[in-house]
């Protein structure tokens, strides 16, 4: 019974880690995809090169830990806007099947490079000391880093779901998802809007992606490997929503921890097949709104 | 997209479509040394063909059709491990395989449109990649499944060293693909498929049956997929994981978008440039192969829509107006 007792705790607090991981990288693909309308398959790009930056702005320049994490989301969120002006504006308008081949030369691309710099083994981790080691708490340990990502990575869902609901930048966001041709008629900057928003949904990526290196290994097949997780949390939670993917998310952390745990012979099997039955069910996501 | 293929009122055999096959035949005897490549692009074109029979011409995005030319592939490793190495009814164990996925999986999935489509197409493919990797015992997991034997064509035709039999085998497969790829597309069935990519609102008014059409189109789609996989399987005695995975999807989908989507000579032309570009260029320079790639992916799109016949075409345009 206490051996249950201390698996299940131990599940379900390794899945929560996991799980606001994934969130903070997808949640920007959520709101790319809900607002513009544009199936960016490359996102886990942004994710791997937020990994990159931090690792090697620490590893190669001795760069403390949470300036590293501030470069990697300033230099990710640049970086994605000059793409998105230069590259992703063109193509808003643009069919399904154009965007998901544009995104995929992207793709391709960004692991050419990142294998041409970095190779092709596992980027390593090291954490401040700070954050080594075991917290001890309700008589049980949990390892610091990961209570860490918990609880930064709430305050950073705080932060946005504040942002959105709150303030007037999120209110002109959740006009523009609603009624783009309603929002730019009252004259709201619809580009520019886009613009800021896919920076930041970028930034938030690299966030996660540079935080949770320790759980999703940074190397050149990220971008490949991890996409169809985040495109799960995006579909299944619904796209256009800050809480759909929450949801998504924390159910997909802890479910493919607790199948890695209890049967590992299954593998990720549980999850396609949850997310096949869900969009099957519920085609638009479980909070998505009916398809326009 | 622009899609230059379509409906036409006269489907017979114009004289230029026989050149890909004088070609191919010329290449078994100029290019001796290359017929196992000259095999695997022909498998290739097989797949690209099944590919662009929902995607150029039902309209259907999918990320995942590799989930069809696996389970042909390994349909066909199982049943020549488990029952017989007799390869025509390998090759038809490994269709009716996939064939069977894609009708369940075409119900299915079908009835869902844009993104759900999409990651409905990408999670069958990951599910089929898991149950492969898991089930060992019978695919042999990332070890891949091989040590069987692939008897003589007909009980005649050994395959060699060399791979003269394999490529006269692809060869002969493709080509009857290839005439029943074109005998569906210039069909009335074909003409309604069109019509569902160009306007499935309009086609939905006009009272065809849009979900059947393309739930039929699709099975045939994957069953032509599991008939290039099991070819594969054959050809090289061998099953890995890859034929499951999703970089073959995304693979396959540049080569057909290279060659030209929605026209039938476009999965000819772009497995070809593709996979001889590759065998030239990947070995030497990897890294600067998949950028070249995801750089070629980006330039179709922003500038060539057509692939390379979209740019043969205009080429000739320009010059008959220049000329009149």
């Amino acid at each position: 019974m206490q051996d249950l007792l201390s698996s299940l705790v131990s599940v379900a607090f390794h899945g929560l880690a996991y799980g606001m991981i994934l969130y903070v990288i997808s949640v920007g693909l959520s709101v790319t995809m809900g607002l513009m309308g544009f199936v960016n398959l490359a996102h886990g790009v942004f994710a791997m090169a937020g990994g990159y930056v931090m690792l090697s702005a620490m590893n190669s320049y001795g760069v403390p830990f949470p300036i590293a994490v501030a470069i990697a989301f300033i230099a990710v969120a640049v970086a994605s806007m000059v793409l998105e002006r230069l590259l992703y504006s063109h193509l808003y308008t643009a069919g399904e099947l154009e965007q998901v081949l544009f995104t995929i030369g992207l793709i391709f691309m960004s692991v050419a490079i990142a294998r041409l710099v970095y190779g092709t083994l596992p980027q390593p981790v090291r954490l401040p000391d700070y954050l080594t080691g075991q917290l001890h708490f309700l008589g049980r340990d949990f390892p610091t880093y990961r209570v860490f990502l918990i609880v930064f990575s709430i305050s950073i869902v705080g932060l946005l779901w504040f942002g959105v609901e709150r303030t007037r930048w999120g209110a002109m966001v959740r006009a523009a998802v609603d009624y783009r041709a309603m929002a730019q008629s009252v004259g709201i900057n619809t580009a520019r809007l886009f613009t800021l928003t896919f920076a930041l949904g970028s930034g938030l990526a690299a966030l996660g992606g540079g935080l949770g290196a320790e759980i999703i290994a940074i190397q050149p097949t990220y971008p490949f490997e991890h996409l169809v997780f985040f495109l799960i949390v995006v579909a299944v939670g619904g796209l256009g929503s800050l809480r759909g993917p929450f949801v998504a998310a924390l159910l997909i952390g802890v479910a493919d921890t607790a199948c890695k745990y209890w049967v590992p012979e299954f593998g990720a099997f549980f999850i396609f097949f949850a997310t096949i039955a869900v969009l099957l069910w519920r085609p638009e996501g479980l909070f998505g709104k009916a398809a326009a | 997209m622009t899609h230059a293929g379509g409906y036409i009122a006269d489907p017979r055999i114009r004289a230029i479509e026989w050149l890909p096959w004088v070609l191919v035949v010329l290449c078994f005897f100029v290019a001796p040394t290359y017929l196992p490549l000259g095999s695997y692009v022909l498998t290739m074109i097989i797949f690209a063909l099944s590919l662009d029979l929902i995607l150029g011409y039902g309209g259907i995005i999918t990320l995942g059709h590799s989930a069809y030319f696996g389970t042909g592939a390994y349909a066909a490793g199982i049943f020549a491990v488990r029952v017989t190495g007799e390869p025509l009814l390998g090759l038809l164990a490994g269709t009716l395989a996939a064939g069977l996925l894609g009708l369940i999986t075409g119900i299915v999935i079908l009835r869902t449109r844009g993104l759900a489509l999409l990651m409905l197409t990408l999670a069958i493919t990951s599910l089929c990649f898991e149950i492969a990797n898991k089930a060992t015992s019978w695919t042999g997991g990332a070890d891949g499944l091989g040590g069987f034997t692939v008897q003589p064509i007909l009980g005649l035709f050994k395959f060699d060293f060399f791979g003269k039999t394999a490529y006269l085998y692809c060869l002969a497969v493709l080509f009857v693909c290839w005439w029943l790829v074109r005998r569906l597309v210039y069909s009335p069935f074909g003409a309604s498929l069109t019509g569902v990519r160009e306007n499935n609102v309009r086609m939905h008014a006009v009272g065809a049956p849009v979900y059947q059409r393309l739930v039929i189109s699709y099975t045939i789609s994957a069953a032509l997929a599991g008939l290039a996989g099991a070819l594969l399987t054959q050809t090289t005695q061998f099953v890995g994981l890859k034929v499951l995975g999703f970089e073959l999807s995304g693979e396959l989908m540049v080569m057909l978008i290279l060659g030209g989507v929605g026209r039938i000579y476009g999965a000819f032309v772009g497995p070809l440039v593709y996979l001889v570009a590759q065998d030239y260029l990947a070995k030497q320079f990897p890294e600067y192969w998949y950028f070249g790639i995801g750089m070629m992916l980006v330039l179709v799109v922003m500038f060539a829509r057509g692939g390379i016949l979209g740019i043969v075409d205009a080429g000739i345009a320009r010059l008959r107006r220049r000329s009149a």
